[in-house]
């Protein structure tokens, strides 16, 4: 008997784990897949049919095509960016002294520490048309018009760069963190410059970290919501904002079951894809 | 003037002293080390002549030129680190023509000169691999062959085989100072492992808190000792109160009761006398009288302590297959006079 209680061990000591994944997580993903394929109708309201009509909607109309393209599109600018800020930035921390170093990082995190929504209203009023950016441009002579920020792509990118920047810089800095000091002093004295150094010998040993940073990253950016309503207004639509739209202000929930089912989808299918590539690249780094 | 001078080198860092005042002239062709405790200021002093530390003073010349003027990645030295600091993102090979690269060594020039240098480390087998695949011994000679491939000026040593296990470091031992000695290269070598100085350099530098205690060949340093730092650390010694009686060109040393004469050279009085273990033999009669406390058996030697009128005496014998006395045996240790050497004072 004490055998077989030994062997039920694992199971039971992660039942606790299981059950809140099972009930936090599979299961409000698996009634979205089932709504999914429920239809709805103006006057009818939601039929309890499991049909594919939604995708199949979803699928032949362009407007959809857009609207993802745009998502998928901001969320990689924002990764590039968030790499090209986020990893020299990282690299700056990591070569502080003693105090700064904390200081700084601290710095880094703030924006993380601010609600989502007054951040980006805050933003807004920087960059608004009558925002102080703007103001600032004008009185200098710089711009005769104000640039438009708000209801743009670029505002959105850069509200978005700004949020998810810091965990880049902190992902980063964990592999940094790991590197044996030493070799970067090796590969000075065998005559590199600090550039090379940079290049060939401290990145690709934090390809790992600047990937899990790019994850994260993309993840959320594709799946933002608050900055993208907040800076891209009601025509500017993302995939969550759509699908928040669909769910709220047409109540049509299956098409927005549908919609949240693909933005999961596609998000997963990306970063499996780029992770494998990544891992397959730089193989000895990764063990 | 020598290849390699350090002139009155010194790093402080705050109130403490890591180096202080260290002077030393290597010749072209020689193998130094830096032997001490940890926080000697062995590891800042080849620091600073790689150009990772900043000295506060002194001055470093190579070859009749101001060392200290030329940054790091300019001074064509190759090191070898205590880690090893290979690139684990690329093979041997790579990591070998890395400083080839840097140098502009044209493509077909720098294959041949990378094989050369595997070949030399008895690595030519494993130029695809990459290091994480590899055992530390392995790794080591990676390091040396990376180091070695540029042709530096000089080779310097960081603790390079104290992350390998005991019998793999005597083999690197001899195979680290055979290549030094084929390819002709002035080394410095930094170690705390007082065997491995001895067994490769031509000259050793005993340091102390920052201090060279003493600058000699191993022989000279390990027979004539300059200070008690010294001959505590290099080796075992017995340093045990003794009594001085100068009469003349002659002196009367008692150490427990039983008496040296020695040439006449330590003033009358309380003085100290310290004797190394293997040069302590079993006296018929006579000598310093005693009892066997302990004898443990080291395949090679006996290592026995002597319960004695002057403390506990340590001595070594070869395990030579001759009779050796038991445990809680009497026994009467003798040595020559001139094994002895006797400092004025009661000690340390």
């Amino acid at each position: 008997m004490k055998a077989t209680r030994s062997e039920l061990a694992p199971y039971l000591l992660s039942a606790p784990a299981v059950l809140l994944f099972a009930v936090m997580l599979a299961t409000p993903l698996a009634a979205t897949a089932l709504l999914s394929l429920h239809s709805f109708g103006m006057y009818k309201g939601i039929q309890d049919v499991y049909r594919l009509d939604n995708y199949r909607d979803i699928f032949s109309d362009s407007y959809f095509y857009e609207i993802f393209g745009r998502t998928f599109r901001l969320a990689l600018i924002v990764t590039g960016l968030a790499i090209v800020i986020g990893a020299p930035e990282a690299h700056i921390l990591n070569r502080m002294r003693k105090p700064w170093r904390g200081i700084f990082l601290l710095v880094v995190l703030g924006p993380l520490l601010i609600s989502v929504v007054s951040r980006t209203l805050g933003w807004a009023l920087l960059f608004g048309s009558t925002g102080l950016v703007n103001q600032g441009l004008q009185s200098l002579g710089l711009i005769a018009a104000p640039l438009q920020f708000m209801y743009s792509e670029t505002g959105m990118v850069i509200a978005l760069t700004h949020v998810l920047a810091p965990f880049m810089v902190i992902s980063v800095w964990a592999s940094l963190q790991r590197l044996d000091p030493q070799i970067e002093n090796a590969a000075v004295s065998l005559g590199a410059p600090g550039a090379t150094v940079l290049r060939r010998i401290v990145l690709p040993q934090v390809m790992p970290g600047v990937l899990s940073g790019s994850i994260i990253v993309f993840a959320l950016a594709a799946s933002a919501f608050a900055t993208p309503a907040i800076i891209g207004g009601r025509r500017l639509k993302v995939v969550s904002t759509l699908v928040y739209d669909e769910f709220l202000n047409t109540l049509n929930w299956p098409l927005g079951a549908a919609l949240a089912v693909l933005l999961v989808l596609a998000n997963v299918a990306i970063i499996v894809g780029c992770n494998r590539l990544v891992e397959r690249r730089y193989a000895e780094v990764f063990q | 003037m020598a290849f390699l001078v350090l002139d009155r080198l010194s790093k402080r860092y705050g109130e403490t002293v890591a180096v202080d005042q260290l002077s030393l002239a290597v010749e072209k062709g020689e193998f130094v080390t830096l032997l001490g405790p940890s926080g000697c200021g062995k590891t800042t002093t080849l620091l600073m002549i790689a150009g990772f530390v900043e000295p506060s003073s002194g001055a470093i010349t190579l070859d009749a030129a101001d060392l200290l003027a030329t940054p790091p990645r300019r001074r064509g030295l190759g090191i070898v680190f205590q880690s090893y600091a290979l690139f684990p993102h690329m093979t041997v090979a790579e990591n070998v023509a890395f400083g080839l690269e840097m140098q502009g060594v044209a493509r077909a020039e720098r294959e041949k000169r990378v094989r050369e240098a595997l070949a030399l480390v008895g690595l030519a087998a494993f130029a695809e691999r990459f290091p994480r695949k590899m055992s530390g011994g392995q790794q080591q000679r990676v390091a040396l062959a990376r180091a070695l491939v540029i042709r530096p000026r000089v080779l310097l040593l960081d603790e390079p085989l104290s992350n390998l296990d005991a019998k793999l470091r005597e083999e690197m031992q001899l195979e680290l100072r055979q290549i030094q000695r084929s390819v002709h290269i002035t080394a410095i070598l930094v170690t705390h492992d007082q065997t491995e100085a001895m067994a490769l350099s031509d000259r050793i530098v005993v340091m102390n808190k920052g201090k060279a205690e003493q600058i000699a060949s191993p022989d000279v340093a390990y027979e004539a000792p300059a200070s008690p730092f010294v001959a505590s650390f290099l080796g075992k010694t017995n340093v045990l109160p003794a009594d001085v009686r100068a009469a003349g060109e002659e002196a009367a040393v008692t150490v427990g009761g039983a008496v040296w004469r020695t040439a006449a050279g330590v003033p009358s009085g309380a003085a100290s006398v310290s004797v190394r273990p293997e040069r302590i033999s079993f006296a018929a009669e006579g000598g310093l009288g005693g009892i066997v406390r302990r004898a443990s058996f080291h395949g090679a030697q006996w290592l026995l302590l002597v319960e004695t009128a002057a403390g506990v005496v340590t001595v070594i014998r070869q395990n030579s297959g001759g009779p050796l006395p038991k445990e809680g045996e009497q026994v009467a240790l003798s040595w020559r006079a001139e094994d002895m050497r006797v400092t004025a004072g009661s000690g340390e």
